[in-house]
């Protein structure tokens, strides 16, 4: 493996804001925007209806309403709010404001006042006649329903993904490779099991917000707490049918995002009121509106057949996912396919052949959107499920059967687009895992008495580094006249920590102090064009554009220093903040060279580069977890959670590490505790944080993370992602913990105590 | 109505609502630390001292306020800063948008309790809820404090 | 989001009284979920001044003042000492910290919540409640009482010697309950009480005399007897088996068995 030294990149730096964020400073939307109209949305008590009538008359008079709009209001060209490159394969099914109503809490009405009091106060007189449709609520139904959720004619998907209106289908498409049915034939064993994963909450602690004003030209200045600024400024363009040099879209350090906030989920409502008022607006959602108008993610069904030999050889893995898009179709065609080409190739090493096919579909519940996995989360739950099911079935140690069928080093993966795995360390990872956790010992199922027994279950995961000949990163990079550096992106620090992994990469590159290196993001009218920070992309994608924009800064500033030496270019180096001159040993300094370039100049002592990948390398993961589980409560305690992940080099181990803590204890709450259930009219049950319950530090257990490095040859020094992988591996492991210890495999998130208790032998 | 309190330790008259939610009152007093994460007093991200005591401002009335002390993390530099820098050294802080509940309560435990184990300090801090940081960075950072100050 | 025209301190008991029969007008206790109020309130009554926020401890009682919050009960030696740290088990996972320094005595009971611990716990002991008008009641009567105008003043706990279990299921650590259960032998005489069956804590007594001999039998007996529902987290069905567990083992814990 290759691996090389580096100064900065590989070290523990702190995050750049972390003193700020720590001490409380305002650098979230709602600090740093001042007092604007407060916008509220009027939002449907059905899941299906259309608005006969609106009355807003008698909402109008509340001393401070400003303004009420409706459906008749708004224009007309349908959009999609999903943060993705265009053509986007999300369809166009929205309006800012619909006559049809299409779930419960869709928007009816924006209501813009002077304050929150009058607009909740506008929001009761507001009167509204619905005409209420049946509505589709079961996903299982949602196919060839006589019942349409966009029936109107103008619904347009960007793409071609297999989709219908007609059919409530947002998306459907199989792919496959080899024989499936030839080898399941051909198998000892075959396993057919379903799974269940639920539409799951971000539950980022800064919910939605927006602030939007017309800026000192007129435009539409847009500060959102979003991880996407240009695809928000294409969405609010074609939504309120503005040019796109009308609008720029900043955002400030954001409270949180994990995908939710990859979707515009909010933005359009504050830009029509502002665009319509010439005022400043405001939507902040409240805790209840980011759980049920958020953009959770996708509910799906999965169904796998997994063949293999009695030896524990797995031949063959076949894959249907039905996965659930609520009302609107954002991140519905791209989501459910990870669910497959992330989750099958884990098994490369083996696999004779595969496929994968899959429905997205419409329903009459709360949309779905991004959620870190992407998909992935839910194959990789059935998958890694039902190979342990497997080894438990043959007798096989979990952790061998996995050695025996892994995807390695070097192999091509037909699952997966056929890339290859040019590195790959989960074999070391599951060796590490193995001898850290203790598994010999672990594994076992042991009774403390009482009813409590210990067991410890496994999972391996992998995700990708970026969506592969699409994401586009960039980054500019100048020299300042003190020989410290500026670096410019359009990629969003969410928390993630990507402005302080990015600015170690230009210290690496341009040989100077991590402290020298200011980083600016991300904002329309100054960032360079960037995709987004989403599909696990800013350190592979914007990282690389980073370390090219320095190359060709060092380029510059050669020139430059070797117009002050009196020779070629190519007659000098760049090294320890100085540029000499090779045959004389003369040196300049970054200082002069600075000031030089602002005197009589034509070379820019700055440079902006822009990066694609036609590969996404995969990280990967191995998890293992130990439980104590009451057989009688059925109330499963989570000990220790260890993990080995493979990103490649890690830029910050630190921050590698807390990303891997943190996505473990998401995929911990998916697993045991947050659930979502919805009413007779589709409304979730778990609307707040009452309700919809995260895991606190008492239930989470003891964490340790480590790392297997490998060395990518087309990312930046090295590294792969990390972001989003780390959520997977809960939920198998602990699946796999608690079949362990009480026999039942659980196949539907979350495993409450009651599904626990209630389905072991004996117990009513 | 007429309330006069002591905010950060400067004695301030003001005027509210009997409605008015004390984060309310205290973010439109610059105090921007305070933070709204939940409607149902379930998150800790508002958490303020009154009278030395943490609560949650987000389920107060400015009102009761009346006649008490508050502080706010804007008022808490010097003691937050001396730790808050052996979390940032684990990179718990993530978005930061927990944090300053998060560091209000943690001094609020380490004067009710200066050298606490790790139950203690997870016991303590189960009231402020974290999506990013997985909770053991935040808890590595303040045991590395605890550690460094017993030299 | 509630909304309210007028905040008053009251300076007396009787002032807060009769502000109180106002139907517009509402005691605010902790405070605790002010923005999940729906509607208006004409007048807050606060009962902050009026030093109940103490808990007393004589020879023979515990004087609790309604507005004795639930970290005061949670750190009350004295308290904890006669009960066996029952009190302190059923609220140290509620919320948090700076919930239950808000949280009080006298709102927690008021309310007869479904899911209270606070309630839980205290029906499992010798206990009254002082009620301005009504006068000494006791709690488990208040707890059957409908809601009126009257204010509660403080809650007295009885040291009749006996020893007392606190459990309680949750999915969460800091969620509400899906089922407490409290049990004791307070003065010779066992009982348990079960609350967010999801409705109220009941007491259900040992008239079989079960304990201490049979734990089993008398968790059957206490499941037969505790009527139950379902909710959001959890069934009918499942509050019934934990009902069996919790309580076995409680009286296990208990000990004498």
């Amino acid at each position: 493996m290759e691996e090389r030294t580096y100064k900065v990149v590989g070290k523990s730096f702190r995050k750049k804001d972390s003193m700020q964020l720590l001490l409380g400073k305002p650098v979230y939307m709602d600090d740093v925007t001042p007092n604007a109209l407060v916008v509220k949305i009027l939002r449907s008590p059905h899941p299906n209806a259309i608005v006969q009538e609106i009355n807003t008359k008698a909402a109008r008079l509340v001393p401070g309403v400003v303004d009420i709009f409706t459906w008749e209001d708004v224009p007309k060209t349908r959009f999609a709010i999903a943060g993705q490159t265009y053509p986007e394969p999300s369809p166009y099914d929205r309006l800012i404001l619909d006559r049809h109503v299409r779930f419960a809490g869709d928007a009816v009405a924006i209501i813009a006042a002077e304050t929150e009091k009058a607009a909740l106060k506008a929001m009761k007189l507001i009167k509204v006649k619905y005409e209420v449709l049946e509505a589709v609520l079961d996903y299982h139904t949602a196919l060839d329903n006589p019942i349409w959720v966009h029936p109107e004619e103008d619904w347009e998907p960007p793409c071609e993904v297999g989709g219908t209106n007609r059919r409530n289908l947002v998306a459907s498409g199989v792919d496959s490779d080899g024989d499936v049915e030839g080898v399941l034939a051909s198998c000892d064993i075959v396993l057919d099991r379903t799974f269940h994963t639920k539409a799951f909450n971000q539950a980022m602690m800064e919910p939605f917000g927006c602030f939007t004003q017309l800026d000192r030209y007129g435009r539409l200045h847009v500060i959102s707490s979003t991880q996407i600024v240009f695809h928000t400024r294409r969405i609010l363009s074609r939504a309120l049918g503005i040019p796109k040099s009308r609008i720029r879209v900043e955002k400030p350090r954001i409270g949180g995002g994990f995908g939710a906030k990859q979707t515009a989920v909010c933005d359009v409502y504050p830009a029509f009121v502002t665009m319509k008022t010439g005022r400043p607006a405001k939507l902040i959602y409240t805790r209840e509106e980011s759980q049920i108008a958020g953009s959770p993610r996708h509910e799906m069904e999965i169904r796998v057949r997994l063949g293999a030999n009695r030896d524990g050889k797995i031949r063959v893995l076949d894959l249907y996912t039905l996965s659930n898009s609520g009302a609107y179709g954002e991140h519905g065609p791209t989501t459910v396919g990870l669910s497959g080409h992330k989750s099958i190739p884990l098994y490369t090493g083996s696999l004779e052949a595969y496929r994968f096919g899959y429905d997205v579909v419409y329903t009459n519940l709360q949309a779905a959107g991004a959620y870190r996995g992407y998909g992935a989360t839910q194959g990789i739950f059935a998958v890694e499920s039902v190979v342990n099911e497997l080894a438990e079935t043959l007798g096989i140690d979990p952790t061998l059967i996995r050695d025996k069928n892994m995807v390695r080093q070097g192999m091509v993966m037909p699952a997966y687009y056929g890339e290859t795995a040019s590195a790959c360390a989960l074999d070391r990872c599951m060796a590490h895992c193995k001898e850290m956790f203790g598994w010999e010992e672990k594994y076992p199922v042991r009774d403390m008495g009482n009813g409590k027994v210990r067991a410890a279950g496994v999972a391996m995961a992998m995700q990708g580094s970026c969506i592969s000949n699409v994401d586009v990163g960039s980054a500019t990079v100048k020299l300042s006249e003190d020989g410290t550096y500026n670096l410019i992106i359009g990629a969003a620090d969410m928390g993630t920590g990507c402005d302080t992994i990015l600015a170690q990469m230009v210290a690496e590159m341009m040989d100077c102090s991590f402290d020298d290196v200011a980083v600016f993001g991300a904002d329309t009218d100054a960032s360079p064009y960037d995709s987004g920070s989403y599909a696990s992309s800013t350190t592979y994608i914007t990282g690389k554009a980073v370390e090219k924009a320095c190359t060709e800064l060092k380029t510059r500033i050669c020139a430059i220093g070797a117009e002050l030496l009196g020779c070629e270019p190519d007659a000098v180096v760049m090294e320890s903040g100085k540029v000499r001159r090779i045959d004389t040993d003369q040196t300049v300094s970054l200082t002069d060279i600075a000031y030089k370039a602002q005197v009589n100049n034509t070379i820019p002592a700055e440079a902006t580069a822009t990066h694609s990948s036609p590969v996404s390398p995969p990280p990967y993961m191995v998890g293992m977890v130990e439980i104590e589980l009451d057989k009688l409560t059925g109330l499963v305690t989570i000990l220790d959670y260890m993990a080995v992940v493979d990103c490649g080099i890690p830029i910050n181990p630190a921050l590698a590490r807390i990303q891997t803590e943190g996505g473990i204890v998401q995929g911990i709450g998916h697993t045991l505790m947050e659930n979502v259930t919805y009413d007779s009219h589709g409304r979730p049950a778990e609307r707040s944080f009452m309700q919809y319950k995260i895991p606190t530090r008492l239930d989470m257990g003891t964490l340790r993370v480590e790392f297997e490095h490998s060395y990518e040859p087309t990312g930046p020094f090295g590294a792969k992602s990390i972001g989003e992988i780390v959520i997977n591996t809960p939920a198998p492991a602990i699946a796999h913990a608690i079949a362990r210890a009480t026999g039942v495999w659980h196949r539907e998130l979350p495993i409450t105590p009651e599904k626990v208790a209630m389905s072991i032998d004996g117990q009513e | 109505m007429d309330i006069k309190l002591k905010l950060n330790g400067k004695a301030i008259s003001a005027q509210c609502d009997a409605d008015t939610i004390l984060l309310d009152f205290l973010r439109e007093r610059g105090c921007y630390s305070v933070k709204r994460g939940c409607d149902t007093s379930n998150c800790g991200l508002c958490t303020v001292l009154m009278d030395g005591k943490p609560i949650l401002s987000c389920s107060m009335l400015a009102a009761r306020a009346d006649g008490h002390s508050i502080q706010t993390l804007e008022g808490l530099q010097e003691e937050a800063a001396d730790f808050v820098g052996f979390i940032a050294d684990q990179g718990a802080d993530q978005c930061g948008f927990c944090n300053p509940g998060f560091v209000m309560n943690t001094i609020a435990l380490l004067r009710e309790n200066p050298d606490p184990t790790d139950d203690e300090i997870r016991a303590y801090l189960a009231g402020n809820l974290c999506r990013c940081s997985g909770y053991d960075g935040q808890l590595r950072g303040i045991r590395s404090y605890l550690n460094s100050r017993k030299g | 989001m509630i909304t309210i025209q007028k905040y008053v301190r009251a300076q007396s008991l009787e002032e807060a009284w009769q502000l109180n029969q106002s139907k517009r007008n509402r005691i605010v206790g902790g405070m605790l979920w002010l923005r999940l109020g729906r509607g208006g309130v004409g007048t807050a009554i606060d009962l902050c001044d009026l030093g109940l926020n103490t808990i007393e401890e004589t020879e023979d009682t515990f004087s609790i003042g309604a507005m004795a919050t639930l970290r005061q009960l949670e750190q009350h030696e004295g308290l904890n000492a006669y009960c066996g740290g029952a009190v302190r088990n059923a609220v140290q996972d509620i919320v948090g910290v700076q919930f239950r320094n808000m949280a009080t005595i006298g709102g927690s009971l008021w309310g007869r919540f479904g899911f209270s611990d606070v309630l839980t716990v205290f029906l499992a002991m010798d206990c009254q409640v002082e009620l301005y008008k009504g006068g000494i009641v006791s709690l488990e009567d208040f707890a059957d009482m409908k809601k009126d105008n009257d204010i509660l003043v403080r809650l007295i706990v009885k040291k009749t010697p006996g020893k007392m279990v606190y459990t309680a299921m949750r999915n969460q650590r800091t969620d509400f309950p899906v089922i407490t259960c409290a049990l004791s032998n307070i003065g010779g005489e066992y009982r348990a009480v079960i609350g967010a069956r999801p409705a109220k804590a009941m007491v259900i007594r040992d008239e079989k005399h079960l304990l201490p001999g049979d734990a089993k039998a008398f968790a059957a007996y206490a499941a037969e007897n505790a009527p139950v529902d379902s909710n959001i987290r959890g069934s009918a069905a499942y509050r019934t088996h934990l009902i069996r567990v919790l309580v076995e083992r409680a009286a296990k814990e208990l000990g004498g068995m």
